[in-house]
C-alpha cells in the first residue's frame, strides 16, 4: 500500500479544489455579468469599438471592391420581402392608387442643384441590372435581379458641395404604425453611395418592383447587410454629418443599437 | 493566451448562438430555400400547444423545454431556438449579440495569429505537436488506452500523446481557421475583395453552416479537454497551466 499523503498536503489540495471552484462560480456569474454589461454605456462603447476597426479594416482592403453577381439561373423563386411590407396612412395608399404618378424624389442636402424626379424620369436615366445576394442581419439570404440607376448618376446631377460626407435615404413607411414621426431611414458614406452596383432600383426580377420589396423606389447597396438599403424611398439628403437625424445614429435600426457598418 | 482564448470562444459560442436565434435554420447553398435547408430549429404545434422541435435533415427531434422552447428569465415557456442560458446576452437581441460576438472576435483572432507566429517559429509544432513516426505506428494502441481510461506513466506522460497531437493540430490548423473564413464568408463586404471565393465553401449559407458546425466541434473538443484535464489530475494540469510547474504522476 502506498503511502498516505501528509495531511498538510491534503489540505492544500482541498483548498485549490476550492478556490478552482470559486473561480468558476465567479467565470459564470460573469456571463451573467454579461447582460448587466450589455445596459452600461462605457462596456457598450468599448464593444462598439470594433466597428470603427472593421470599417477602416474592410475600406482599406478594397473601396471599390464588387460584390458577387449571379446568373439567372440563381435566382431565388420568390424574393423574401422582410420589415414593412406595406406602408400604413393614406400618404403612400394614395400614391400607390394612381400608380405612383405623383411621387416623387427629392435630392437636396450639400447639393448645388437639388432635385425633384419622378419616377418617369428616373427610368429614362441610364440604367443598371445585376443580380446579387441580398444579406440580411439575421442571417439569411435571397438571390434577385435588380434594375435602376445608379445612385452616383443622380448625385452627379446634383453636384455635392464641398463637405459632403454621408448620403441620407428617406423612407415613407413608419415603423410605429401610429407615430408619423417614425419613418425609416439609413445612411452611407460616399464610398458605398458612389459604388458602381449602388442603385435606386424600380425592378425586381424583370417586374415592377412590389409593394413588399419597396415600391417604387429601393436602394440596392450590395456590400452591406438589407437594414442599409431601404425601400419606398422618398429622398436622398447629402449631409456632412448625420448627429442632428432621428436619433443621431445614422439610421432607424442604428438608433436601435444595431452597427452603423453594416458590411459584416 | 490559453485563458484569452477561454474568455473569447465562452464569449463567441454564446452570442453566435444569440445571432443564430435571429434566424434557426441552417442551408446548404449559395442563399436560404427550404429545399437545402439541412436544419431547423423550430415549434409545431401539438393539441393546441407549442412544442420545441430540432430537424435535421429529414429527422425530426423532440427537444421542448431546451431547444425550439425553453423557459425565460421570467420562468415562463417562450419559443426560443437555443435557451437564454446559453446566450449573450439572454434576452433575444440581435444588435447587442452582434457587439459581443464582433469585439471578441477581434480579439480571438489578434491572439490566434500571435499564437500561430509563435507555434511555429519557436519550433513548438516539429518538437511537441507534429506526432513521432512511433507515435503513428502506435495509434492503435493509443486509441484503446483511450477509451479504457489507461493513462501513461513516467516519462511517456511528459510530452503530448498521439491522438492529443492530432486534435490540438486540428483545432489549431484546421477547425479555428474554419470557423474564422466561415465568419468572413458572412460578411457581404469580405465577399466583395473576391468575387466568388464564397463557392469554394458551398455558397454563403453553406458558409453560415460550417461555421456552425466549426463551434460544434470546438464545444466538442473543448468537452474532451476538459475531460482529460479533470482526470489526468485536474490539481497539477491547472497548476502547470498557470505557473508552468508541473508534477509526474506516480
Amino acid at each position: 500500500m502506498k503511502n498516505p499523503r501528509p495531511l498538510f498536503e491534503q489540505r492544500r489540495e482541498r483548498r485549490r479544489f476550492l478556490r478552482a471552484g470559486l473561480a468558476a462560480a465567479a467565470a459564470s456569474s460573469g456571463l451573467a455579468g454579461c447582460d448587466a454589461l450589455s445596459n452600461n454605456e462605457t462596456a457598450v462603447a468599448t464593444l462598439h469599438s470594433a466597428e470603427r476597426l472593421t470599417y477602416t479594416v474592410q475600406r482599406a482592403l478594397g473601396r471599390r471592391a464588387m460584390a458577387q453577381e449571379f446568373s439567372p439561373a440563381d435566382i431565388a423563386p420568390t424574393f423574401r420581402p422582410n420589415g414593412t411590407t406595406l406602408p400604413v396612412g393614406e400618404r403612400y395608399a394614395a400614391m400607390l392608387a394612381n400608380r405612383f404618378a405623383d411621387w416623387r424624389l427629392t435630392v437636396d442636402g450639400l447639393v448645388a442643384k437639388p432635385l425633384e424626379l419622378s419616377l418617369a424620369q428616373l427610368q429614362a436615366m441610364p440604367s443598371r441590372t445585376q443580380i446579387t445576394r441580398h444579406d440580411c442581419v439575421e442571417g439569411w439570404s435571397c438571390i434577385g435581379q435588380w434594375k435602376g440607376v445608379r445612385l452616383s448618376h443622380v448625385l452627379n446631377l446634383a453636384q455635392l458641395k464641398p463637405g459632403a460626407k454621408y448620403v441620407v435615404l428617406h423612407c415613407l413607411d413608419r415603423m410605429d404604425e401610429d407615430d408619423e414621426q417614425s419613418l425609416y431611414y439609413g445612411s452611407v458614406d460616399l464610398d458605398d453611395a458612389f459604388h458602381e452596383q449602388t442603385i435606386l432600383a424600380w425592378e425586381l426580377n424583370g417586374k415592377p418592383l412590389p409593394v413588399e420589396n419597396g415600391a417604387p423606389l429601393r436602394a440596392r447597396i450590395e456590400r452591406q447587410l438589407g437594414y442599409k438599403q431601404p425601400k419606398y424611398l422618398t429622398r436622398v439628403r447629402v449631409v456632412a454629418d448625420f448627429g442632428n437625424i432621428g436619433a443621431g445614429k445614422g439610421g432607424y435600426w442604428e438608433d436601435q443599437g444595431y452597427n452603423w457598418y453594416a458590411g459584416i | 493566451m490559453h485563458w484569452v482564448n477561454v474568455i473569447c470562444l465562452v464569449v463567441l459560442l454564446m452570442s453566435g448562438l444569440q445571432i443564430f436565434n435571429a434566424h434557426p435554420a441552417l442551408y446548404w447553398s449559395e442563399d436560404s430555400r427550404e429545399r437545402t435547408k439541412v436544419l431547423e430549429i423550430t415549434q409545431k404545434q401539438v393539441d393546441g400547444r407549442s412544442v420545441g422541435i430540432t430537424r435535421v435533415g429529414p429527422f425530426e427531434f423532440d427537444t421542448d423545454g431546451f431547444l425550439g422552447t425553453s423557459r425565460g428569465a421570467d420562468g415562463t415557456e417562450q419559443p426560443r431556438a437555443f435557451p437564454t442560458w446559453m446566450t449573450i446576452p439572454g434576452p433575444q437581441w440581435l444588435a447587442m449579440g452582434r457587439l459581443w460576438h464582433f469585439f471578441f472576435a477581434w480579439l480571438l483572432v489578434a491572439n490566434g495569429v500571435a499564437y500561430v507566429l509563435w507555434t511555429v517559429f519557436s519550433g513548438h509544432v516539429r518538437k511537441d505537436l507534429l506526432p513521432t513516426r512511433a507515435q503513428w505506428r502506435g495509434i492503435g494502441r493509443s486509441v484503446r488506452d483511450h477509451l479504457l481510461l489507461r493513462r501513461p506513466g513516467g516519462e511517456e506522460a511528459r510530452r503530448y500523446n498521439v491522438l492529443q497531437k492530432i486534435a490540438y493540430l486540428g483545432i489549431v490548423f484546421g477547425v479555428l481557421p474554419l470557423i474564422v473564413v466561415g465568419g468572413w464568408a458572412m460578411s457581404p463586404m469580405m465577399d466583395s475583395f473576391a468575387p466568388g471565393w464564397v463557392d469554394w465553401l458551398g455558397g454563403r449559407q453553406a458558409a453560415r453552416t460550417l461555421h456552425f458546425i466549426a463551434a460544434m466541434l470546438l464545444v466538442a473538443f473543448v468537452a474532451v479537454h476538459l475531460f482529460e484535464v479533470v482526470i489526468t489530475g485536474l490539481v497539477n494540469n491547472v497548476r502547470s497551466m498557470i505557473t508552468g510547474y508541473w508534477r509526474l504522476p506516480e
